[in-house]
């Protein structure tokens, strides 16, 4: 019986410890954070969205902890007129930042592909940038059913 | 050393855009999760990937925490001349590490 009663209370104690572990999950970054995070990358210049930019990933990501992204852009990826960089990025992660890749006309195609972490369901943005100096984006609404660990 | 994969093509014709694909094993931790003993694991990151060919960088990519663990990257170039693609990892706690891939352009 003292038995069954010291297990009780450790019970107690270990979901006592873990909702502690709850309070500790670090602020999400916010939608605002993002646009801030962007408008670093782009150097404040103005995003269009539109058709030049092709997001890919699951709209219904099982397991947050690896999710696969493609980004495409539109580009002949010529000396005159190529994507310079592309970025990913998320609006609800603990920071806004994914990835920023620096391409050029050698990449003979404006094409990125990478496994990120998703924190919870969020937009996730990718911004290319063009040799002309235009930002284009695209977007994708995503719902995450098994987060990836931040706590 | 870290075990890294790379897959590039062995042969390619000149002017062919080939893709290239990488993976690295690294723990990417994040610097936000607590280990067994509760307290926090600090930050240990690739920040930065860089490929080379032939000695001129042709694409490099910065990372954050939110890059899954053993960073996967895959991207293409124009297969321009027969030599060598270099890819450089670089992050927290002095990680550098390069790996090569030999390339024949006919």
């Amino acid at each position: 019986m003292t038995g069954l009663i010291t297990r009780r209370i450790a019970i107690a104690g270990s979901i006592g410890a873990a909702s502690l572990l709850v309070l500790r999950v670090p602020a999400f970054a916010t939608p605002t954070e993002m646009a801030g995070a962007v408008a670093e990358f782009t150097g404040n210049a103005s995003v269009q969205r539109g058709a030049r930019v092709k997001l890919d990933l699951p709209p219904l990501v099982e397991n947050g902890n690896s999710v696969s992204v493609t980004v495409r852009a539109d580009s002949p990826m010529t000396d005159q007129d190529h994507v310079r960089a592309i970025a990913i990025f998320t609006e609800r992660n603990p920071q806004p930042n994914v990835i920023t890749a620096r391409l050029g006309p050698r990449a003979g195609r404006a094409f990125l592909n990478t496994r990120i972490r998703l924190a919870t369901s969020q937009k996730v943005i990718a911004v290319a940038g063009f040799s002309d100096g235009s930002f284009w984006s695209d977007q994708v609404d995503v719902i995450v059913t098994l987060a990836a660990c931040v706590e | 050393m870290a075990r890294a994969l790379i897959s590039v093509p062995k042969t390619a014709k000149k002017g062919d855009i080939i893709e290239i694909k990488t993976l690295i094993s690294h723990v990417m931790e994040t610097g936000y999760r607590p280990d067994a003993a509760g307290k926090v694991a600090p930050r240990d990151i690739l920040r930065r990937f860089t490929c080379r060919y032939n000695d001129e960088e042709v694409f490099s990519a910065e990372l954050w925490q939110a890059i899954a663990a053993n960073p996967f990257i895959s991207f293409t170039t124009v297969a321009t001349a027969s030599g060598t693609l270099s890819f450089t990892w670089t992050g927290d706690n002095g990680f550098s590490q390069t790996e090569t891939a030999a390339i024949t352009v006919t």
